[in-house]
């Protein structure tokens, strides 16, 4: 009995020694110092893997295509990639978030993309003082949180909304419009704005559930035949919309369905068959990619050995932007998010410049809508005002 | 409340849920005949009709199908629904049989506690339908369009299309097929024994692993035809349509009854029309909370289903 | 020669000491013999030990092998430990009173969601309380919760309570996803965190920092056990073990089976609760998107896998199906060069089939249910 007794203490005892000089030692990573403006890193923050992967990664080459083509300008690995997938859920980004804060050469943040994740990863990297700058996250509310580190490079739904509206209103002149949404953040945001320009045109409203919950649509079908709309604004992502405008294509429905950046993919014709899509107006707060400047749509085809994707071009830009900080001299964290909140830098894709919110400045926003062609893809059609 | 958009709507919902209605009862089947004969709920069952799906899509891939290829010609569709038909109740068929003699049958053996059978069947269905995904990334996969949609008959504004006719009728016809082979044919009164009593049953010479494996079978190919008409109605497919289609056909199985067929008829067909209404009153994005609604309210009437556990008795 | 005899006869000696070993019960059998000072200081060793978890990552050799890469190994173990909490319930209502709960979850998000409307700015409710002042609550309407779904299933045999329990959580899910109240997929977003500051003013249960998190949760679950081992112990439990062995016979033999289960349905639900509450304080935002139905089941798996019916089991179960899947983030896998996260589930569940073959008791299995498996194995009638 009190054998055994003394080996508890004792074990206790040796446990506790060694993990007690664990402890002690736990900021025992040493790093290189970092000389002049190069040895950091930049990070990409996001979905990489799972079912939102297309848009991250999307954005992440176009992170990484910069900080290659920096690099080899400058003749050596000056600046670092790092790259955190969050799976785009807000359920995992903290922790992913809390392992990229603990990286202490990160000086800055590309992303999150997503505005859920957004939500549950910007409180810690504001903490830490890392400055982000999302190149999709649209969701208005993400820069009333009051966080001095968060920088969003395109226009955000208040601005895609009344941009989709007004197509619809005085482009394709349609007076009777019916909007349904998936509930999703994005897609409720965007169509109750929506929803509020048209006013009177919208003759009936309904709601889904969220991307990839539901494959039956008949009752929303239903109800758009019947209500005799022209138009149906579907707030949402690709897949859904996919399977509804395929629904509708077999319920003889002749109407055209609008939606904004999220439906922006080739898998919006990929459920629905090309035929089905061709027509499809989807909003993009980005502007078409012929237009971007230099020669981006060739690098990175070149080097993705894809073309370029939605936002590829303006999270090009937002690393170029904090690589352009960090080679002026802005080498901690800190001096990297001042820059960031007064410069005005031209990209590829737009020029920027961010209010003390975050948001991007009112006057550089565009609002481009997007059509699917016969084969599937999206072809530029106009940009629209957004006020 | 909606209540002049059900109205005037009326029919097209109705039709409409029909069709989907039938899907579902194809695929509840597989639940109650395994669940008649076991007394065991197989979650892996979403899987076959997984399988499936993804059969006839390869079968047509290997022709150069896709979802924006032109509608072949009258023979050709028949042809290639017949192709699509038997790959899928083959792959399925051979998914529910391998799921038993993987998962099941050795836990038979070692007189496993039932909970173990029901956390298998999980297990089950997590590798297939995991693998599947990242096999195909997680991305959808479109459907050819075999069949154009096309009106058959107009009521009102009732439009039925040759794809829900068919459809409705397919599973009709499986149904009394079923049902006849259970209750005429001698592997039926086999299947029907190991329900009633399986010890009994054994005594009295019938081979309780085939027919466990039988039922199996049945299930699959039950589940491979409702895939194939699943992927012709919805026009894609992904590595979890068997699970959100499973949940439906599952409720659609207990609500009739589970462990009897024409309650799993009945139970598919009320679901897919109810869900309709009720999308239609409510909105669509309380689809699912009414057959859940609807599954608890009849629960608490009738505790064994509407109509009842039969599958051992002499009428099913 | 007498070499020889010796030999065979320490070995024989050997061999059935092991024997003994195991039929007296194993280490468990060891642990409940030895004197209550004794076991309680070994309960005091393994819970220090459990909270110097965050630091394992030291330990020469193994430690780097055990840490999470992708994510921060305090927020893993945080993870860890309201999975655990949830297996915990989820044991209380499966393992020792035998209902098949499959829609856990339900519970989980009923704690989260009123601690987020009671503390979040985004809430109709505009209270705004603290994080401590919203536990009591949000507890009680979870336990309210578990008697509104354990009330109409009480004539309900096992399998059709699952699918209603399954239909509950799916109901609550989209409830939580389709009414403005509770705001769907937008959530609510600074939910306060628990209280406490350090001397020099910074909160304790910060942003950046997981451990403070972890032990919290981790005390929580103390506190959770020896609760649940007392009501096993007490009349209760034993109600529970009759009800679960045979109902019809307990209800016979005078047990109030419709009290106990009601009280096992609350018991979990409270127990669901206090995660949910756990997981809201430390997220700081949360939407409908995390109460999936895929939750319920993995948490029934974990049970199950870790051995239903006993406190062990339950917390084994529900540490490995959050450590499991968060140790594979971050690893490349060589052949398609994904994140091994990816296979998470694919391997998952290979392994819940692999144990469940060779192990159908559950890895620490109740010594009841070892002792019933040996009884079936006798069984005159073979299955095949």
């Amino acid at each position: 009995m009190r054998q055994v007794l003394a080996r508890a203490i004792g074990g206790l005892a040796v446990i506790g020694l060694i993990a007690g000089a664990a402890a002690c030692n736990s900021d025992s990573g040493s790093d290189d110092t970092a000389s002049g403006n190069c040895g950091y890193k930049l990070a990409y923050f996001g979905a990489l893997t799972g079912s939102s992967a297309n848009l991250g990664v999307n954005i992440e080459q176009g992170f990484e295509l910069a900080i290659n083509q920096f690099n080899e300008k400058k003749g050596s690995t000056c600046i670092e990639v790092a790259k955190f997938d969050s799976q785009g859920e807000p359920g995992v980004a903290p922790g992913v978030a809390r392992n990229l804060v603990a990286d202490k050469k990160i000086l800055g943040i590309v992303g999150p993309p997503f505005s859920g994740e957004s939500e549950a990863a910007v409180p810690i990297f504001e903490a830490a003082g890392i400055p982000s700058v999302t190149p999709s996250a649209t969701r208005v509310s993400l820069t009333a949180n009051g966080w001095k580190t968060f920088h969003r490079a395109v226009a955000n739904d208040d601005a895609q909304g009344p941009g989709a509206a007004n197509y619809i209103k005085d482009v394709m002149k349609a007076d009777k419009v019916f909007v349904a949404n998936d509930q999703s953040a994005y897609g409720a945001g965007l169509s109750e704005v929506v929803e509020k320009t048209l006013g009177a045109a919208v003759i009936g409203k309904d709601k889904t559930e969220a991307d990839g919950k539901q494959t039956d649509f008949s009752a929303l079908v239903q109800r758009v035949v019947s209500s005799k709309a022209t138009v149906l604004f579907y707030g949402g992502y690709y897949q859904n919309a996919g399977l509804i405008r395929k629904a509708l294509s077999t319920a003889g429905w002749k109407g055209v369905l609008v939606g904004g950046d999220g439906m922006k993919d080739p898998g919006l014709a990929k459920a629905a068959g090309n035929a089905a899509a061709t027509g499809t107006i989807v909003t993009c707060p980005c502007s078409p990619p012929e237009k971007a400047g230099g020669t981006f749509v060739t690098d990175y085809k070149a080097k993705w050995n894809v073309d370029a994707g939605t936002y590829s071009d303006v999270a090009f830009d937002a690393a170029n932007l904090m690589l352009q900080g960090i080679d002026a001299g802005n080498n901690t964290a800190e001096k990297l998010n001042t820059y960031l909140s007064t410069v005005e830098y031209k990209g590829i894709a737009n020029t920027y410049k961010f209010t003390d919110k975050g948001e991007l400045d009112p006057k550089f926003i565009k609002v481009w809508t997007f059509k699917f062609d016969a084969t599937g893809n999206t072809i530029a059609d106009q940009e629209v005002p957004t006020a | 409340m909606n209540f002049s958009g059900l109205i005037q709507d009326f029919g097209p919902l109705t039709i409409t849920g029909l069709a989907q209605g039938a899907i579902i009862a194809l695929f509840a089947l597989g639940y109650t005949l395994v669940y008649g004969v076991l007394r065991l709920i197989n979650f892996a069952h979403s899987e076959v009709f997984l399988i499936g799906s993804y059969a006839c899509l390869i079968v047509w891939g290997f022709f150069g199908l896709d979802q924006n290829s032109a509608t072949p010609s009258v023979l050709g569709v028949i042809g290639l629904l017949l192709l699509g038909l038997v790959a899928a109740i083959v792959l399925s068929g051979l998914t529910a049989l391998s799921v038993e003699l993987v998962a099941y049958r050795p836990l038979r053996k070692r007189n496993a506690p039932p909970l173990a059978f029901l956390i298998t069947a999980i297990g089950a269905s997590l590798f297939i339908s995991e693998t599947v995904g990242v096999m195909t990334q997680r991305n959808i996969r479109g459907v050819p369009p075999l069949i154009k949609p096309r009106d058959v008959f107009v009521i009102g504004n009732m439009h039925v299309t040759n794809l829900q006719i068919l459809i409705i009728v397919l599973a009709l016809v499986m149904m009394f097929l079923l049902d006849r082979f259970i209750n005429r044919s001698r592997l039926g009164r086999g299947i029907r024994a190991v329900a009633q009593n399986p010890d009994s049953a054994a005594l009295m010479g019938v081979n309780k692993s085939r027919v466990i494996s039988l039922v199996f079978l049945l299930g699959g190919l039950m589940a491979g035809i409702a895939a194939v008409m699943y992927d012709l109605k919805i026009g894609v497919t992904r590595f979890d349509a068997g699970f959100l289609l499973g949940i439906e056909a599952f409720t659609a199985a207990v609500l009739g009854g589970i462990g009897n067929l024409r309650g799993a008829l009945l139970g598919g067909l009320l679901l897919g029309v109810l869900q309709n209404y009720a999308a239609s009153l409510f909105g669509t994005e309380w689809l699912h909370a009414a057959s859940f609604v609807l599954l608890v309210l009849i629960l608490l009437v009738r505790p064994t289903g509407l109509l009842g556990e039969s599958l051992g008795r002499a009428r099913a | 020669m007498t070499t020889e005899a010796t030999g065979s006869t320490s070995a024989q000696q050997a061999a059935p000491d092991k024997k003994k070993w195991k039929s007296n019960g194993g280490a468990r059998g060891w642990y409940s013999r030895q004197s209550p000072l004794v076991r309680g200081v070994l309960a005091v060793v393994f819970a220090g030990l459990a909270f110097l978890l965050p630091y394992v990552g030291e330990v020469p050799l193994i430690g780097p092998q055990i840490v999470t890469q992708g994510i921060d190994w305090p927020s893993a173990l945080f993870n860890i430990s309201y999975y655990v909490l949830l297996a915990l319930g989820l044991n209380v209502v499966v393992g020792f009173a035998g209902l098949l709960d499959l829609g856990y979850v339900g519970f989980f998000a009923v704690g989260a969601y009123t601690t987020a409307l009671l503390s979040s700015p985004d809430s109709v409710l505009k209270t705004e309380w603290g994080w401590l002042a919203t536990v009591p609550i949000a507890l009680a309407v979870a336990m309210l919760s578990g008697l509104i779904l354990g009330w109409p299933t009480l004539r309900l045999r096992g399998d059709y309570l699952a699918i209603v329990t399954l239909g509950f959580a799916e109901i609550i899910r989209i409830v939580a996803t389709s009414t403005e109240t509770l705001r769907g997929d937008r959530g609510f977003s600074d939910i306060p965190h628990p209280p406490g500051e350090f001397a020099d003013g910074k909160p304790i249960f910060g942003v950046a920092d997981a451990v403070p998190y972890y032990w919290l949760g981790l005390g929580v679950i103390i506190l959770v056990i020896l609760g649940v081992r007392n009501l096993d112990r007490s009349r209760v439990g034993r109600s529970w073990l009759a009800i679960r062995e045979d109902e019809e016979a307990a209800e016979i033999m005078g047990v109030r089976t419709i009290k106990y289960k009601l009280w096992a349905f609350a018991i979990g639900a409270f127990i669901g609760g206090l995660g949910g509450v756990m997981f809201a304080g430390q997220q700081g935002f949360m939407n409908s998107q995390t109460f999936v139905l895929q939750f319920s089941i993995l948490v029934l798996a974990g049970v199950v896998m870790g051995g239903s019916g006993n406190i062990a089991g339950a917390i084994l179960g529900g540490a490995l199906i959050s450590y499991i899947p968060d140790r594979l983030r971050g690893i490349q896998d060589p052949i398609w060069h994904t994140d091994l996260f990816g296979f998470r589930f694919a391997i998952f569940g290979a392994v819940i089939i692999a144990i469940m073959i060779f192990r159908p008791q559950g890895l620490i299995p109740s010594r009841r249910r070892a002792m019933e498996l040996k009884d079936r194995a006798k069984e005159v009638a073979p299955i095949e």
